[in-house]
């Protein structure tokens, strides 16, 4: 007889008997249906093969009795052919299907940020402590003038030149885009409350903007994407300002795909589409074939929204300093760029693993081009896809980047625990799904004070980095590269990033 | 371009500081200034003539972004028709435009994104349209009397397209419907290819009415089609399909709303619709409502 499948388990789930209360939590908390309740003896009994180790039983166990292990197998040892591949080979084998995943690449290539070590001041010109002295992060996102022209006027001075409008940040991070539909309304609402609370911006995603979140769309970034899912005139006035999406750093070149089974009916009527339909994404917006397409969205944007900042949303591809000085030149206001470690509600593993370019390399050609063309004060760069921590938002703005914006991290202050599994729609933290038993976990007013400390506490961590390096505001950071030193990079990346090896 | 020439210039753009009317004026690094690739603020403004709720103004020699701005004014300050003689290309008009009970009318040439996620108005236009016609409309109506160019109603998700003549490559694209919201596209000539690729709701409705190419519509008819309707007036074959599309002779609420729909359109555009509707239509319809839900595994 043929075996029903040749994959083992991922995971263990081991239960300390003497420990185990027997109270059934972990059967109500665990949204991949892992346990069921053995009632004759009283004990909890665990599938192996349905658990993710997303820890959910583990951190509401009372008597602390569970533990996930690693299902270690041993496999006859091959660089070239290793387990997770051959559990793929097995997988499709069985079904036929394309790999699906979520989250971001969780590939062991180079980590760019981790081999990128910051300057500091030392005996001559003096460092700053910046609890007694006061650090600049507020930062200004949009067109800058080519010239700024100053008459006096009644002996008060007055500017001449007319400036675009601009998104005023007060520390230099923001919330990247996820759709609701991929996560949940709860989700959206800690975003937008704690985006508010910061001075900074959530965006929406494609999926729309739900009527919840109106009081907060001052500090909402609306998307516009492919599929123009929720996308009509009175969502882009909502927004404070428009955002194109053309590529995503978790899957470049491909576009969006919502399952039918997440349209529920929130879903549906902030997507404006009908419940239990996919929600189909184009890869490309079949208006946009150009550089000049994308001017003409551009200013269609424009004139829909009296003028606001309008940001177009890349991924990091091999050439991406000509694109993006296109996507300027078309007349973006901010470029959004997404590195190949960008998260996602759903991708297929081929693309998510084996696309794109890493955002530092982005950040710092991207700048270098710009600057070359004369051009970089005309769109602000915001860089994304791997921000992992403030050392990675501090060395970005070195690069070049004008702010970051996060995804994972921001879900991982939610209770996330990056276990990659997003697509399915089964998140038992209540944030990549749609099952209202599990949304209902996350208190909107509990996830805003989450993000809030962790941004700030990454702004007290950015300021701390700034007064090390003698300086008083983020803007003198920003592009200054000669404060980065790379340690254990090749020649021609160092280049590739205008850094010095440390040492010279 | 004598020197004397270049004085004068000099001249003129220091005097009317910062508003750039001629051409591009070169900043320090050579490039040109950001500005005017923003629009040209400051240029000069249509004549208005007003009568009533009517304002007719002239677009000769107007840049868009005057134009618009200059649309909206008139009908904030209570006009419900306005009239646009001498429209040369500006593109955007009816963009963004979200008023209930205005009508526009467009003689000349209107440019790209005509009615671009309109929201309400009636749009028409006596000649030819451009490319990218209500892009993401939601409501409202645009008559279009001649030919229109590509990608009309991309996204569009609801209001009504009516174009009297012949329109271009990859129309109708991811139109969707939702509620009481159903976008309809009426093409009184033929249509090329891509025609209601994605098609996510809607209905698009095909006459080929003096048409003088073989085929009324192109190839890669409805293409990752997943709802909504067509109605094609004429001969489609096999290959000219989508992979995810059927065809089938109407039912009989099929002839009701073609007839209900032709009838319409023929009363705004003077057609004679028994006429119209004596010649068969097909209907065309997705398979499936998720085309690519067997496509993944988890």
């Amino acid at each position: 007889m043929s075996p029903r499948t040749f994959l083992p388990a991922e995971f263990k789930v081991v239960i300390d008997k003497e420990a185990c209360t027997q109270c059934g939590r972990c059967v109500h908390q665990c949204g991949w249906n892992v346990y069921t309740f053995d009632e004759a003896e009283r004990r909890p009994v665990p599938n192996h093969a349905k658990c993710v180790a997303c820890h959910r039983c583990v951190t509401y166990c009372p008597g602390e009795a569970i533990t996930i292990k690693k299902n270690e197998l041993a496999f006859r040892e091959s660089d070239s052919m290793s387990p997770a591949l051959i559990k793929g080979i097995w997988r499709q084998a069985e079904t036929g299907g394309v790999q699906l995943t979520g989250m971001g690449n969780d590939r062991p290539y180079l980590r760019i940020f981790d081999h990128l070590l910051l300057d500091a001041c030392q005996v001559t010109n003096p460092s700053i402590d910046p609890l007694r002295e006061p650090m600049e992060l507020r930062t200004f996102l949009g067109r800058k003038p080519d010239l700024v022209e100053v008459v006096s006027s009644n002996g008060k001075p007055r500017l001449v030149v007319e400036l675009d409008r601009q998104l005023q940040l007060e520390t230099p991070i923001l919330f990247g885009g996820m759709s609701y539909g991929s996560v949940s309304l709860n989700v959206h609402r800690s975003l937008a409350i704690a985006a508010k609370e910061l001075g900074t911006f959530m965006n929406t995603g494609e999926g729309g903007l739900h009527a919840d979140l109106e009081p907060y769309q001052d500090n909402i970034i609306v998307q516009c994407a492919s599929g123009r899912f929720g996308v009509d005139s009175d969502y882009l006035k909502a927004g404070a300002a428009v955002e194109i999406k053309i590529g995503q750093g978790a899957k470049p070149g491909i576009g969006g795909h919502l399952p039918g089974e997440k349209i529920d009916y929130q879903v549906s009527v902030t997507r404006m589409i009908p419940q239990g339909t996919d929600a189909l994404s184009p890869a490309p917006h079949h208006d946009i074939y150009s550089i000049e397409d994308l001017r003409q969205l551009i200013y269609a944007l424009k004139e829909a929204t009296d003028y606001k900042p309008v940001s177009v949303k890349i991924a990091c591809v091999h050439n991406v300093a000509a694109i993006a000085s296109g996507v300027v030149r078309a007349g973006a206001d901010i470029i959004y760029l997404d590195g190949f470690r960008g998260g996602t509600g759903a991708a297929p593993t081929i693309i998510r693993d084996h696309v794109g370019i890493p955002i530092e390399i982005a950040i710092a050609t991207v700048d270098q081009r710009m600057r070359d063309e004369g051009i970089r004060n005309r769109a602000s760069i915001v860089a994304a896809g791997g921000i992992r921590g403030s050392a990675d938002v501090a060395k970005a703005i070195a690069l070049g980047a004008d702010a970051c914006a996060i995804g994972t991290a921001a879900l991982v202050a939610l209770g996330c625990h990056v276990c990659q599994k997003c697509h399915t729609g089964s998140c038992s933290w209540g944030i990549c799904t749609q099952r209202p038993e599990l949304t209902r976990r996350i208190d909107a007013e509990w996830g805003a004070s989450q993000l809030v400390n962790l941004v700030h506490a990454w702004t007290h961590e950015i300021a701390e980095v700034l007064g090390a390096l003698g300086v008083n505001a983020i803007e003198s950071l920003r592009g200054s590269r000669e404060r980065l030193r790379g340690l254990g990079l090749d020649t021609a990346t160092l280049e590739i990033l205008g850094v010095k090896p440390a040492g010279r | 371009m004598t020197e004397r020439d270049t004085r004068v210039n000099a001249a003129d753009s220091s005097s009317v500081r910062n508003v750039p009317t001629g051409p591009a004026r070169k900043g320090p690094t050579g490039i040109e200034p950001a500005r005017i690739t923003a629009g040209q603020p400051g240029g000069a403004r249509a004549t208005a003539e007003r009568e009533g709720s009517r304002v007719v103004l002239d677009g000769k020699g107007i840049y868009y972004k005057t134009l618009n701005e200059q649309i909206r004014e008139e009908i904030e300050n209570g006009a419900t028709e306005v009239i646009l003689n001498n429209i040369i290309g500006q593109r955007y008009i009816g963009t963004g435009l979200a008023y209930e009970g205005v009508t526009v009318l467009i003689n000349g040439v209107p440019g790209n994104d005509l009615a671009a996620f309109m929201n309400g108005p009636t749009l028409i236009v006596n000649e030819n349209a451009q490319d990218g016609v209500a892009n993401t409309m939601n409501s409202g109506l645009v008559i279009i009397k001649g030919h229109a160019g590509d990608v009309l109603g991309y996204g569009m998700r609801g209001g009504s397209v009516y174009v009297r003549g012949n329109v271009g490559y990859r129309v109708g694209i991811h139109m969707k419907a939702y509620g009481s919201n159903l976008p309809l596209i009426v093409v009184g000539g033929h249509a090329r290819d891509f025609l209601g690729e994605y098609m996510a709701g809607g209905e698009i409705v095909v006459l080929g009415l003096d048409s003088d190419v073989e085929a009324v519509v192109g190839s890669y008819v409805g293409t990752g089609m997943h709802a909504g309707v067509m109605y094609i007036r004429g001969e489609i074959a096999d290959h000219q399909l989508g992979k995810e599309v059927r065809i089938a002779e109407p039912s009989e609420s099929d002839q009701a709303r073609i007839a209900e729909i032709v009838r319409h359109y023929c009363a705004v555009m003077g057609l004679d619709s028994e006429e119209v509707l004596r010649r068969p239509f097909h209907k065309i319809y997705p398979y499936t409502s998720r085309p690519y839900g067997r496509l993944y595994v988890y």
